[in-house]
């Protein structure tokens, strides 16, 4: 099925086919929610979506893969804990700490950054929000490192507005994970205005040092779309602050292609 | 059957919102003398026969590589029960 963009023409890049090849995986998982957001979002930042399920045993050659949201396993053990477990898993940890010149772009949305902190490919772990409810706002986050794969296309501590919604959303990692993280630069994404789960520093999301695995708890998916997105100065649901991360990725890839000659 | 118990708690330093939720509702039932509580996890990993020194060595392995996670959570014991 089609789907049609309601605002904007988005089907084809301008400037020709490079960015029209890139293929990025979404995953989805026993209890994955907000896959087919993913998706759209993939697709409205100029990519192919490819559905990807957990027990693949292949990346199906994609170029990049989103972890979305939801509650893999019904959050048994602790959140993400199971899924790390999936052969996919297996496939996208060795791809994303591979050797080469460029590593599997890999970025987990809420459940799926509490996936790849299990997994250890990125540091630190989520626990209950500090005020133990489910919070779902809209909320503005600061753009601390914009020389990772997925957030190339924003400015230097660009504030942007994206949904928050979860109970596990408070990040902790030990003081000494703490420093490392902002010594290097490694907070990509951290709250602005109140802090909304006592995470720790504020930080909302971070990446690895390559720059390649970037997870983040808010939902940059769910504000890709005027009508549909956060509420902005231009009216309600009208902000698609989001869409950046996605052009982003097929930014860096077609950057990381034509260096490599490879199209 | 015998069967191995792991018990898992949220390290010191990590604030567990579960139990201090908890704490806060105790005196509403009339439970006044407990100053803090904090919330952790039994695990009861069941054997066929009897529990070798394989088994208990594999349960040690899964209590730290998977029951717990070592960034939030301390394995605090690792014993045999007979159930």
């Amino acid at each position: 099925m089609t789907e049609t963009p309601l605002i904007g023409e988005y089907s084809s890049s301008p400037d020709g086919t490079a960015l029209d090849g890139a293929r990025i995986g979404v995953v989805t998982f026993p209890g994955t929610l907000d896959d087919r957001d993913a998706a759209r979002a993939v697709r409205l930042g100029g990519g192919t979506a490819v559905p990807l399920w957990h027990a693949d045993d292949t990346l199906s050659d994609v170029d990049a893969v989103v972890i979305p949201g939801g509650f893999s396993y019904g959050d048994y053990l602790r959140a993400g804990a199971i899924s790390r477990f999936a052969p996919l898993m297996s496939r996208i940890t060795e791809a994303a700490t591979a050797d080469s010149g460029s590593p599997l772009p890999v970025l987990g949305i809420c459940n799926g950054f509490q996936i790849l902190t299990e997994a250890h490919l990125l540091p630190g772990s989520m626990i209950k929000n500090d005020h133990l409810k489910f919070r779902c706002a809209d909320q503005v986050l600061r753009v601390e490192n914009t020389s990772t794969a997925w957030t190339s296309q924003f400015t230097q501590d660009e504030l942007i507005t994206v949904p928050l919604k979860n109970q596990d959303g408070q990040y902790v990692a030990d003081e000494d994970t703490l420093t490392r993280l902002e010594g290097e630069g490694l907070v990509a994404f951290r709250y602005v205005g109140s802090n909304p789960n006592g995470s720790r520093h504020d930080i909302a999301g971070v990446t690895n040092a390559r720059g390649n695995v970037v997870g983040l708890m808010p939902h940059p998916e769910h504000a890709v779309e005027a009508g549909y997105g956060s509420d902005d100065s231009t009216g309600m649901r009208n902000g698609t602050d989001g869409l950046t991360v996605f052009t982003s990725i097929i930014s860096s890839l077609a950057g990381s292609h034509s260096e490599g000659g490879a199209l | 059957m015998p069967r191995i118990v792991v018990e898992v708690m949220p390290k010191p330093e990590i604030l567990d919102p579960q139990g201090k939720a908890i704490a806060s509702a105790l005196p509403h039932l009339g439970f006044q003398d407990f100053s803090a509580v904090r919330q952790g996890k039994r695990f009861e990993l069941s054997v066929d026969g009897e529990v070798t020194d394989e088994a208990l060595a594999q349960a040690r392995k899964a209590a730290e590589e998977m029951l717990s996670n070592p960034v939030i959570e301390d394995v605090v014991d690792v014993r045999v029960e007979d159930a």
